[in-house]
Formats: C-alpha cells, structure tokens, sequence
C-alpha cells in the first residue's frame, strides 16, 4: 500500500477539460442515436429532439459539476462511458417503444420511464458526490451494510411484498412501486466484504497447510465462504435465480482472492461452485432447461417453456450482420424482453456487429478504470472495494451477454445502464458515484510533507526520510 | 426517406460512436504516459527550499492547532510547538518531543503541515501509530483533539 503514483514517477493531473470533451462526444452519441431512431421509424427527425436532447445535456452537466466540485481529481473517463451506454440505451428503448406502440402492446412508455429513473439516478449519484467526502468511512459500516444487504436479499420472500416475475423471485412492491432489492444488496454486500476482509485479510492468507501445489485453507477459516456459498445457493434454490447466484459468489470470490493473493480460495470456491451448479442441475427443473436450451436451441424453438427467445435473438444478430439493417429495420419485437434482459440483441440486429463490439469494448473500459482505480488507492479498502465493483460489472456483463449470444447458458440479469430496469440503473449510477469517489481519493497527489532533515550538522545519524 | 440517406445515418452514428470510444481511448492513453512528473522525482532541490522561504513566517490562523502536547503516559504535560514543524516524535535524542516509553520506536512518527492541514506520518515504528482505533499506514490528516496514540503516550493538537 505504498503511494504508487509518486513510485512510478508522476502525479496525476485533474483531466476535467477531458472528461468535459468526452462527455460532449458522450451526448452526441446519445442525441444522435435519438435523432437517428426518429429518422429511421419515423422518417423525421423526432419533435421533441430539443427537449430530450435538452434534459439528458442538463444531467449529464449537473453530474460533470458535480465532479468538477467535489471530486476534481477523479477519473476522467468512467462518466462519459456511463453517460454514452445510458444514452445509447435511452435512444434503444424508444426505437422499442415506437414498434410496441404501433403493434398495440399495452406497454410502449419504457423510455420516458428509464429517463426518470436516470433522472433519479443522477440525484443519487450528486448526492452520494457531496454526503461521501471520503469512502473510508464506509469501513464504519462494515457489518450494518452486510446485514441490510442481507435483509434486501430475503425480502422477496416475505408474503406481502415479495412477488414472483417471469419465474424469478427477485422482486418487491411497496405502494405500487416495483423494486428489485438485489441490484441494492450487490452494492451493499461489496462494502461489507471490504470492509471484512481488509481486517482479516492476515488470517485468511497465512494460515493453512500445502496440500500437493495448492495452499489450502484453514477449516475454521472457511465460515465466511461457506456462508456466502449458502446465501449464493439459497438465491438459486428459493429464488431460482441463476444469474444473481452467480453473481454475488464469483463477487465474493474474487474479493477473496483479491485480498489473500492466494489460488487455494479460488480452488476451494471453483470446486464449491461446480457442486452446487451440478446439484442445481441436478434437482432444478429451471436450471435443467436453461443448459438445454443452450445446448439445442433449435429444439426447443417452438415449445413453451422454450428456447423461441434465444433462437430469435440469434436470428436477429445473425440478419444484423457487420454494420446492421439500420435503426427502424429490424424486428426486435419479435424477441421476448427485449427491452431489458435481451437489449444486445436488438442493437445486434439494427446497429450490427460493429455498435456491440463499441459497447463491449466500453463495458471493458469501466472495468480497467475501475481496476486502475484500484491498482493507485492508497488504502486497502479503497482497493478492495474498486475491485468488488469492478467485479460486479464484469460478472454481470459476461453473464448476461454470454447468454443472449449463446456462449453461456441464458441467466437473467440486467445489461448495466442499457436495459429497462430502475432498480438497476439507479444502483449502477451509484456504484460509479463510488468509483469516481475512490478514484479522487487515490488520484489526488500525495500530501507533500517535508522530509526530516535536521541541517547538514548531525546528517551522520539523521537520514532523510522518505515518504513510504 | 431513401435507403442511402438511412445508409448513410447509419454509417454516421457507428462512426460517432467509435469515435467517442477511440477518443475515451486515447484520454486513457494521455492520462498514462502525458502525465506531469512531479519536481521531487526530477531531483528538485530548489521547491524545498522555496517553500521553506515562503512558509517561515507563516501566522498561525485563528482556531488552528499552536503545539502537540502529550496527554497521557510517563511524560505527560509535554508539549512542542508547531512552529517548528515537522515534529519527530520518539525516543531518540533528535526528537522534538523525547518519550521515555519502552513501546515508542527511536524515530516512531512525525508531524508535518501541507497548507493549513496537520499530517501524522508513521515512519516505519514497530509498534505502529494509531489515530483513534485505526493504525495509520499513510499520512493521515489529525485536527485539533484528535488522539494520536504512539506506544503507551497519547497525543493531541491543542490551540
């Protein structure tokens, strides 16, 4: 934990004029999309281009102030990412939006929705700049965030308020409002994690005996994992939810490692997870199908429950080809859910191979600043905690593109700020709040404290001190 | 609306849209290899001594902390004045503030000012420095009353 950007020999400038220039590049690919979508369905450029335009330009503001403000030394490329996939994302859903409408389907206002939710997203993520001067105090709450995180992931099943949605338990509703409380325990639950493995890191790495290559454990060592292999298998069973199981254990397990540097935990957890996946295989119906229909999609494509969705989206990418049929041509509605969980496919289909490996390649660009952002933090949780949310992104990325483009068996999970879904956006545009806290802290130059030095008189016995 | 102009915004918008990753490329590229090199690392003599020309006679602000006292152990009552920044503390004869506590390290840890900000600095102590329960492992900002813990001594910032 030594200052490593003064070791590797500079100090890192503020870089707002950057993010300025990108974020106006960010807006323009948003707006642009927008005005795209209009000219492709529509055949005019839309009428309420400025307003829309207007609206996304003053959030996108509001948040580059913000940063500007409280935050001068933060990463400069994280928000223009998240601001392009959002705004990319806004134009998708209102291309959808155009179809549903003119097929008669009775939801056809998931646009305006994600634009409120990103409205609410970006007063967390102001609020979250200004309440949080320095993410070490968030080590104080430790494990009052682990057990909020763990509550958030229970309420599903309690009676009243939990609720079933296309077969995944994963949902509440309180006074009308839908709200999916795992998208808030995944950030909890990396806060608590640091927090916990930042103190007992020592303990977890040393002891334990060589077992042929591999550093095994120590049995009473083991407790935590065990717990969170159960909450992880608890998810899966009770909640038959593939995609979060998987997400918070490969979460847990790379913090593990992260913060042991030791391959045995990562052994111990491989060899856990493959016993609960086949027993999961084993005795889930749900799960059973899901490997099926990866396997022979074409055998299922007409049977219900089936692989009609995964085929569809296939076929769309497929007709999609290199560059696209253009914003308007395609069929995304004939793909089931494709404005949240199967959105790729849709821009597969209409902006071509070429826009998804853009949106894959800024996927991986949020996942390296945030792993930068983790590599130069100078404290211990700063660098856990930039990992636990880089993990999280990448987890939830590979899992859900891997499953529309068929590498991975389908697990549903929301594509971070592209898909309709507020719980989520919400929640990522906090975790990037967090992010670009750490980032400021990690980035800002050392203070510059004067080394001892008692006069040349005694500099036999006084040696200069460097900072360490 | 004919199919070239589609064509054509079509083409338009991928471009854009690599444009903008490309760009967020090579901010990241600029932000690792064009970044300033801090004087320290090119050998920077002349920054040191400037600073200590302008900061001499520095006022002490109303409200800012004027001396580090010892508020507990053998010698409690002890005091240094933040004039003298930066402040050794330890057991060793060079320090400003002489602790005769066998858990106290010859160089233990130093106070120092960035701007109007206090530092606590651990330099490498077998025992460790703590602010409050937390045991340092970087410059950390203390302010007025804040217990510093080296050894079995407890220190403070006073006005």
């Amino acid at each position: 934990m030594s200052q490593n950007g003064t070791l590797m020999g500079f100090v890192h400038r503020r870089r707002r004029g950057a993010e300025l220039f990108l974020l106006v590049l960010a807006l323009a690919v948003g707006i642009g999309a927008y005005a795209a979508v209009g000219l492709g369905v529509e055949g005019s450029v839309p009428a309420d281009l400025v307003a829309y335009g207007g609206w996304l330009t003053a959030l996108i503001v509001a948040s580059h102030v913000t940063v500007r403000l409280v935050a001068p030394y933060a990463d400069p490329v994280l928000l223009p990412l998240v601001a392009a996939l959002n705004g990319l994302g806004l134009a998708v859903l209102h291309r959808l939006d155009l179809t549903y409408e003119a097929i008669g389907n009775d939801q056809h206002t998931f646009a305006r929705q994600q634009l409120i939710w990103m409205t609410l997203g970006v007063v967390l993520f102001v609020a979250t700049m200004f309440l949080l001067r320095d993410h070490r105090s968030l080590q104080r709450l430790t494990y009052t965030s682990g057990l909020a995180g763990i509550v958030l992931l229970v309420l599903p099943f309690l009676p009243v308020i939990g609720s079933a949605k296309n077969g995944a338990k994963i949902w509440i509703y309180i006074a009308g409002f839908s709200f999916q409380p795992g998208e808030v325990a995944k950030v909890l639950l990396v806060i608590a994690f640091s927090g916990y493995l930042v103190l007992h890191r020592d303990a977890l790495a040393l002891a334990g005996r060589r077992v042929v290559f591999v550093d095994l454990p120590r049995g009473r060592d083991l407790g935590p994992i065990l717990a969170m292999f159960g909450i992880s298998m608890m998810i899966l069973v009770l909640q038959n939810d593939l995609g979060s199981s998987l997400l918070f254990f490969g979460l847990f397990l790379v913090m593990l490692y992260v913060a042991t540097e030791r391959p045995g935990w990562l052994v111990v957890g491989g060899l856990l997870f493959a016993a609960g996946a086949l027993a999961a295989y084993t005795f889930v119906g749900n799960v059973q199908n899901r490997f099926n229909f990866w396997l022979h999609p074409l055998d299922y494509y007409d049977q219900t429950p089936g692989s009609g969705q995964l085929v569809e989206a296939m076929f769309g990418m497929g007709w999609g080809g290199l560059i696209g049929r253009g914003l308007g041509n395609g069929f995304p509605e004939r793909v089931p859910f494709a404005y949240s969980d199967f959105i790729l496919s849709t821009i597969g289909e209409e902006l071509g191979l070429t826009a998804v490996m853009a949106i894959v390649l800024c996927y991986g660009l949020i996942v390296e600043r945030a792993l930068r952002i983790a590599l130069i933090s100078r404290d211990g949780f700063g660098k856990l905690m930039a990992v636990g949310l880089a993990a999280i992104f990448a987890l939830q990325v590979f899992v859900v593109i891997g499953g529309v483009t068929g590498l991975i068996p389908l697990t549903g999970l929301t594509t971070p700020f592209l898909s309709y879904g507020g719980s989520s956006l919400v929640a990522n545009w906090v975790v990037i709040a967090l992010l670009l806290r750490i980032s400021d802290q990690a980035r800002r130059p050392a203070p510059r404290l004067d080394p001892v030095d008692d006069g040349a008189a005694d500099s036999e016995h006084t040696q200069v001190v460097k900072l360490r | 609306m004919s199919e070239l102009t589609l064509f054509l915004i079509r083409m338009a918008f991928l471009a854009i849209l690599w444009i903008f990753v490309l760009s967020a490329i090579s901010v990241i590229r600029s932000d690792m290899f064009g970044a300033r090199v801090p004087e320290t690392a090119r050998g920077g003599a002349p920054a040191p001594a400037g600073r200590k020309a302008s900061g001499k006679p520095r006022k002490p602000r109303r409200g800012a902390p004027t001396h580090l006292l010892v508020v507990e152990g053998a010698e409690a009552g002890a005091r240094a004045e933040l004039a003298d920044a930066p402040l050794l503390i330890g057991r060793g004869s060079d320090a400003a503030i002489k602790l005769d506590d066998d858990y106290v390290s010859t160089r233990h840890a130093r106070v120092a000012a960035s701007g109007d900000e206090w530092f606590v600095e651990d330099l490498g102590s077998t025992n460790g420095t703590y602010v409050g329960p937390v045991r340092i492992t970087q410059p950390t900002t203390i302010g007025l009353g804040v217990q510093v813990r080296v050894g079995k001594t407890i220190l403070e910032l006073r006005k």
